[in-house]
């Protein structure tokens, strides 16, 4: 029986997928090749695989995607196909619809596109928040009373904000994107990197 | 008879992932709010009949929600854990692989370790032997904080021990790793690192602490329970967990 180590080895493939320029088109041209299986394809594909194969590769994909909402990136699906599904790709849409079933069932979280041209996915809660505390605290982050500022400003603004007045409106709020802040670190390169990358 | 998954179910599931690990008391009361939540029906004697119901749905995935004891407290708690390594679970670690060197060697001291503790000192000392790109010394002290905060090492006055969470996660791994090594606690069987020791030389089992509280409440003299030598460490004290009624 294969043992898990809960921290194994980072593939940093994944990882650097996020930098722009050669890598990003390398991904368009992945996701172009990849077209929409039929439903006769689906159904012939399936019938070549055993249940358990089909349950297993599923299982991946529902751990893919768990993981990516855990750092708060969206899934793409050139990245889906290329790193969990595979050789599988003949019935992709059978294991997206079957994660997404399992998505609602198991865990009560929905699986939506948020961009339909370049095919990416988030999970969103389906359950309805509740009146009253929980009674285990849930591990608060920092970076998301950073981050609702922000979002706040560009949307008394319209929609579109020009960089100067994020820093100015932090800086009021004793943010400085000069200075290395104690908790964000650089808080330029939170904003611009890491908050642009988890869009 | 476990009853289908509803939406308590859910929100407790929703919530372990969240929090990675939460202690049974705590457990206990997150059962009730979701059920509460949900209007479900709730029993409050059936807290594994909950649990076995959403661990028969995690199972596909290689997931499940598995119990263990504290080596502190002596307390249970229920950990979120996986149980398979597959290449996407490889592709999920928050750490990179100089960091996961780091742990490995910070668990090599602590499974060797008499006492199942790592000072930050030898800790240290070992990113100097390191084969993945070295960290410099404020990077470590760095990850160690993350570590603790991640709830895999807990920190006492500089000592890291394995927390409970890593300990019910890693436990498959570190028997077979470390077959020859690690301590295995005589009362429940379980690995031990934080534990008292025979010094009886033709005998040596282990007792974890709480389970030796336990094992020796009420015993006006402690025997080992293998040799029949008295058993010569301090016997602590049972620690229950916070009481339940506040006015």
């Amino acid at each position: 029986m294969t043992q898990r180590k809960r921290m194994s080895n980072t593939q940093s493939s994944s990882q650097s997928k996020r930098a722009s320029g050669p890598a990003a088109t390398q991904e368009e041209e992945d996701d172009q090749t990849f077209t929409q299986p039929s439903t006769t394809q689906v159904q012939r594909g399936l019938e070549k695989l055993t249940p358990a194969q089909v349950d297993q590769k599923t299982a991946e994909v529902v751990q893919f995607f768990l993981v990516k909402d855990q750092k708060k990136i969206p899934v793409r699906r050139a990245d889906l196909v290329k790193h969990v599904v595979k050789e599988y790709r003949n019935i992709y849409p059978e294991i997206m619809k079957r994660a997404a079933r399992i998505f609602d069932q198991v865990f009560g979280l929905k699986m939506i596109e948020i961009d339909a041209k370049n095919h990416m996915y988030i999970l969103i809660n389906k359950l309805e928040t509740v009146e009253g505390a929980s009674p285990i605290a849930n591990p608060t982050n920092p970076k998301m009373g950073l981050l609702f500022v922000i979002l706040s400003v560009i949307f008394m603004k319209g929609g579109v904000v020009g960089e100067n007045l994020i820093w100015k409106t932090l800086k009021n709020l004793k943010v400085d994107v000069g200075e290395r802040h104690e908790e964000f670190g650089d808080v330029k390169k939170v904003v611009t990197d890491e908050f642009v990358r988890q869009r | 008879m476990s009853r289908q998954m509803g939406d308590s179910h859910r929100r407790f599931l929703q919530t372990m992932m969240a929090n990675g690990i939460v202690d049974e008391q705590g457990a206990r009361k997150l059962i009730a709010h979701c059920c509460e939540a949900s209007n479900a029906q709730h029993n409050p004697d059936k807290l594994d009949d909950f649990i076995e119901t959403i661990n028969l749905k995690l199972q596909p995935m290689f997931m499940q929600i598995t119990k263990g004891m504290s080596e502190d407290s002596g307390h249970q708690f229920y950990a979120l854990v996986n149980m398979a390594e597959t290449d996407v679970t490889r592709m999920s670690s928050d750490y990179a692989d100089n960091e996961l060197e780091l742990f490995r060697k910070t668990m090599d001291l602590i499974v060797c370790s008499e006492k199942g503790n790592a000072s930050s000192t030898d800790i240290l000392n070992s990113a100097d032997t390191m084969t993945t790109k070295k960290l410099k010394k404020s990077e470590t002290e760095h990850l160690l904080n993350r570590l603790v905060h991640d709830k895999w090492l807990n920190e006492k006055r500089g000592e890291y021990t394995l927390s409970t969470r890593c300990i019910i996660e890693m436990e498959p791994y570190i028997r077979t790793m470390y077959q020859d090594q690690v301590k295995v606690c005589h009362i429940c069987r379980n690995i031990a690192f934080q534990c008292q020791i025979c010094e009886n030389p033709a005998c040596g089992i282990k007792i974890h602490n709480p389970c030796v509280a336990r094992y020796y409440k009420g015993r006006a003299e402690p025997r080992c329970p293998a040799c029949d030598d008295f058993w010569p460490h301090e016997i602590p004290e049972v620690r229950r967990p916070k009481s339940q009624s506040r006015k």
